[in-house]
């Protein structure tokens, strides 16, 4: 069933400024008409190696969806812009999908930076955004549902497990990053988080580095003589982007063995890995909370449903692909649920929604805009896939507000 | 409790022998199929009992080829045979058995211990480093026995330390001392965090620690100011490689040629392509980079002078508009590239002798490729200087440079020396590109991030010296790497800019000054 609007598509377009102006009101086409979907990924510059493949998630899920039937009856349209790893296009970019193309629902973003930059326009014009990637936490917008983790999904435990005797017991943590938003607030998050568990400021070490570098080798060696110390060494890498080629390339080349100083990584996949020799890399980790390897029916599905949609059988899943692959489920859920997608009934059916997602748990929409999720680890093997040495026997809530920023303390829950 | 099993299992061994080691044996061997807390235990069980059998499957274990049957049979493949692990007995394939570090680490320590008594002095010296490292009380005796054992001379030194690093851990005062000594004595970094883990367990000879800590801290400085040398060096090396196709065409045509990175780009994708044409060859496949090197020369020279030909010379003298142009055709070539290839990095493997670490003397550890690209560097820079000199198109295009009219008036077609000479700078840069695509991502955009650099170099070394793009190079390499310590990687970066920016404002022709048409106004 369908809301019938007492608009023509032509009357709106007329009147397209004001009716945006009051979002509340802003009412669904007319019947027929195709639903809008945006995909707002860089295709070019740094970040086109990593958002390329959520493009195409979109678009596969597109297909799926019109292949179903589309929704409300009506036929999905994907709009697809380029905003090129800028950051302020990405705001220009957003305000186009938004007012000109008139988009239902965006999929989009993947540094916390690029996320920044188009809140404000989400806000203004009370769009709506899924933004599959895991990041720092410290948002909650209305306008925005957070399909990745947060950090109490991930940082959190992944540092946890290296201080475990499976992790390998670890005193001092090394942690390096590049110089933007997302890794600083991490480290903010884990160094009062290390704090807490005992481990002194001594026994941290912090460095960060430009997007895109590619020379490693003076701050590896730091790492090494940090790691001499006596005390058992890890590295928590929070390095976005095609930097982290280098990086690895160097941690082999130095011979910086897992079992003796392991580093686990928050933004290194399946996809980032495609372009390194994984052989001396065995045993360093990532935290995630899907790999490709999971072995459930419903990852299978999707594999399937990915090599078949990008007809190269070699092409690799990953966790922001596997997010925007329950967030889109999600969104035609609650669409379904509304009869509409005007964004606040949408907004409203969220709430609530359930996906058996391909990591292999229940995932479910919360409140807060966020999703709960498992939480995993792997261990990098020689193929280049990831052997999960340790997950949570349920998905955990997000908390985006860590309790490990001071500011945080008075806020409401 | 894992002592008091140990125990236990030592006290059967004694009792009777044979039955008794087998049943030790295949009880350890079950605990395999367990849980990573149970597989790191049967592991250490296995390498504790010296049972020669558990030799292959550990070794299968640590290279991801154990299987399991169903039944709870260990199995062992090896080229794409499934053998029975104890009896060798052919089988069907498995569950291969996957592992974590802390299984990784126990392997580790038991397979040095096997290896011990291993025939080849290179698994022996393995085996004594792998020991250095568990530092497990319960290996004394195996190593003291070793050592009595040992003719090689290095793995006697090897096993030496290993044995005083591991009598760190045991009762013994006396025996502790004298591991301190030895320790201190190999200066290396390895000791000293075995001294310092060793410290806070015994606060008796915390005074001893201390000095040899202090003894090996010296040494490890030196060593520290001389990595970092290297790494400046290395820096230097690859800013070179970078720059010195520009200092052809920006510093001797005067051509701002803003797709010059794109040409580095391109020598790292024909390095990519030169490896996908050898895959079936394979007796090739570790000779594709020095192969690369020529057929880069050869295709980024092509397409420089296609450039040359087609744009860039209808636009001589017209600096802004040679600039933006160039531009340009650096986006279409990134586009263009990311077309056919995608936008994905494209995976370059090194040869293995490119990979790893080089101890030099004095304990000096450097990366091979890196010193492999610093000599790449300084060859590349001596045959375009010897080309440069020696060759009748050096000789032109000195010519063009110094006085176009009137090097045409002697009969050189000017024309086709500008072709030659941009056709040259692109080549080096394509060669450059080869040597990036071993320390950098291979994407459309690797260009992007050596342009400034390159810039930056040439116009510090002064514009149209090679000489001073290569001073030029290392310097900047070196203060970079000095400074990165102190300041970070971002900060060190901008502070060689601002140093960069006050030496042009002093001396605006760089650091060697040339004249030329390149240095008229």
């Amino acid at each position: 069933m369908t809301l019938r609007t007492p608009f023509s598509r032509r009357a709106l377009m007329a009147g397209a400024a004001g009716a945006l102006a009051l979002p509340a009101i802003r009412p669904s086409f007319a019947q027929g008409a195709p639903i809008k979907v945006g995909v707002l990924h860089s295709l070019s510059g740094t970040m086109a190696i990593s958002e390329t493949a959520l493009r195409d998630t979109v678009l596969m899920m597109v297909d799926w969806i019109n292949g179903k039937g589309g929704l409300l009856g009506r036929k999905v349209e994907a709009v697809v812009v380029d905003p090129a790893s800028n950051w302020p296009l990405f705001a220009e970019k957003a305000r186009e999908l938004l007012q000109v193309h008139k988009v239902d629902v965006t999929f989009g973003c993947w540094t916390s930076v690029s996320r920044k930059s188009v809140l404000p326009v989400f806000e203004e014009l009370n769009g709506l955004l899924f933004y599959p990637v895991q990041y720092e936490g410290e948002e909650q917008s209305r306008n925005v549902f957070y399909t990745g983790a947060a950090p109490n999904q991930q940082a959190i435990p992944a540092v946890d497990y290296l201080m475990s005797a499976d992790g390998g017991e670890a005193k001092r943590i090394a942690l390096l990053g590049t110089d933007y938003v997302y890794p600083r607030t991490t480290n903010r998050i884990l160094r009062a988080y290390l704090n807490s568990k005992g481990v002194a400021d001594a026994d941290i070490m912090e460095e960060y580095t430009p997007f895109g570098h590619s020379d490693w080798q003076g701050i590896v060696s730091r790492v090494k003589r940090f790691a001499g110390e006596g005390k058992r060494t890890a590295i928590v890498s929070t390095i976005n982007g095609d930097a982290n080629v280098p990086f690895y390339r160097e941690l082999g080349n130095q011979g910086i063995k897992a079992e003796d100083i392991p580093c686990v990584a928050f933004s290194v996949g399946e996809e980032e890995l495609a372009g390194i020799d994984t052989k001396p890399l065995v045993g360093h980790l990532a935290a995630w909370n899907y790999f490709m390897s999971v072995d459930t029916p419903q990852n299978a599905e999707f594999k399937k449903m990915w090599r078949a949609y990008i007809k190269n059988d070699k092409r690799v899943t990953n966790d922001p692909m596997e997010a925007t692959y329950t967030g889109f489920r999600m969104w035609t859920q609650a669409v379904a649920q509304a009869g509409t997608t005007a964004v606040d009934k949408v907004r409203e059916a969220m709430y609530g929604q359930k996906v058996d997602a391909p990591c292999g748990y229940t995932e479910q929409m919360w409140q807060n805009h966020h999703l709960s999720k498992p939480v995993m680890i792997g261990e990098i093997q020689e193929d280049g896939q990831f052997n999960i040495v340790w997950k949570t026997p349920d998905a955990i809530k997000a908390e985006n507000w860590s309790p490990y920023i001071p500011e945080n303390a008075n806020r409401k829950k | 409790m894992r002592r008091i099993l140990l125990l236990l299992i030592l006290l059967l061994l004694s009792a009777t022998p044979t039955a008794r080691a087998q049943d030790a044996f295949t009880a350890a061997l079950a605990g395999l199929s367990g849980g990573y807390g149970a597989q790191a235990e049967a592991v250490e069980r296995l390498g504790a009992l010296g049972d020669p059998r558990a030799l292959p499957i550990l070794q299968a274990l640590a290279e991801g080829h154990l299987q399991k049957r169903a039944d709870g049979a260990f199995l062992v493949e090896q080229g794409g045979t499934v053998r029975e692990a104890v009896s060798g007995a052919a089988a069907t394939a498995g569950e291969t058995i996957r592992i974590n570090n802390r299984v990784r680490a126990a392997l580790r320590g038991a397979l040095g211990r096997l290896q011990l008594v291993a025939p080849e002095a290179a698994q022996r010296l393995t085996a004594a480093d792998a020991l250095f490292r568990s530092r497990d009380a319960a290996n004394i005796p195996p190593l003291e026995q070793a050592l009595a054992r040992e003719t090689a001379p290095g793995v006697r030194d090897r096993l030496a330390l290993a044995l005083a690093a591991t009598r760190l851990g045991a009762p013994d005062a006396a025996a502790k001392r004298q591991g301190i000594e030895l320790l201190a004595e190999s200066g290396s970094a390895e000791a000293r965090a075995a001294l310092l883990e060793a410290r806070a367990a015994n606060p008796d000879l915390a005074g001893e620690i201390d000095a040899a800590v202090a003894a090996i801290d010296r040494q490890l400085e030196l060593r520290r100011i001389a990595e970092t040398v290297f790494q400046g060096l290395s820096l230097g090396s690859i800013l070179l490689l970078a720059a010195l196709g520009l200092a052809v065409t920006f510093g001797v045509m005067g051509v701002i040629n803003m797709a010059h990175g794109e040409m580095v780009m391109l020598g790292a994708y024909t390095t990519v392509v030169v490896q996908e044409a050898l895959r079936g060859i394979p007796w090739l496949l570790p000779w594709s980079l020095p192969l690369s090197v020529p057929a880069a020369f050869l295709v980024t020279a092509a397409v420089g002078v296609a450039l040359e030909r087609g744009l860039i010379r209808h636009l001589y003298g017209r600096p802004l508009e040679t600039l933006l142009m160039t531009f340009g055709v650096g986006m279409i070539l990134q586009q263009t590239v990311r077309l056919i290839f995608g936008a994905q990095n494209q995976e370059v493997t090194s040869p293995t002798w490119m990979q790893g670490t080089l101890t030099l003397p004095g304990g000096v550890i450097v990366t091979q490729n890196r010193l492999w690209i610093i000599l790449f560097g300084l060859l590349v820079l001596a045959l375009t200087i010897a080309a440069i000199r020696f060759t009748r198109f050096g000789l032109e295009m000195r010519a063009v440079v110094q006085n176009r009219r009137i090097a045409s008036t002697m009969g050189i077609r000017t024309g086709r020396v500008d072709a030659m000479t941009f056709a040259f700078g692109s080549g080096i840069a394509g060669m450059a590109g080869v040597a990036l695509s071993q320390i950098d991502n291979v994407s459309p955009n690797l260009g992007t991030g050596y342009i400034i650099d390159s810039f930056m170099v040439v116009v510090f070394g002064g514009v149209g010296s090679l000489a001073g793009t290569m001073i030029g190079a290392f310097t900047l390499g070196l203060v970079n790497k000095l400074l990165e310590p102190w300041a970070g990687a971002v900060l060190a970066k901008i502070a060689v800019l601002v140093g960069i920016m006050l030496f042009i404002q002093r001396r605006p022709k760089g650091l060697f000054a040339l004249k030329g048409r390149a240095a008229e106004p």
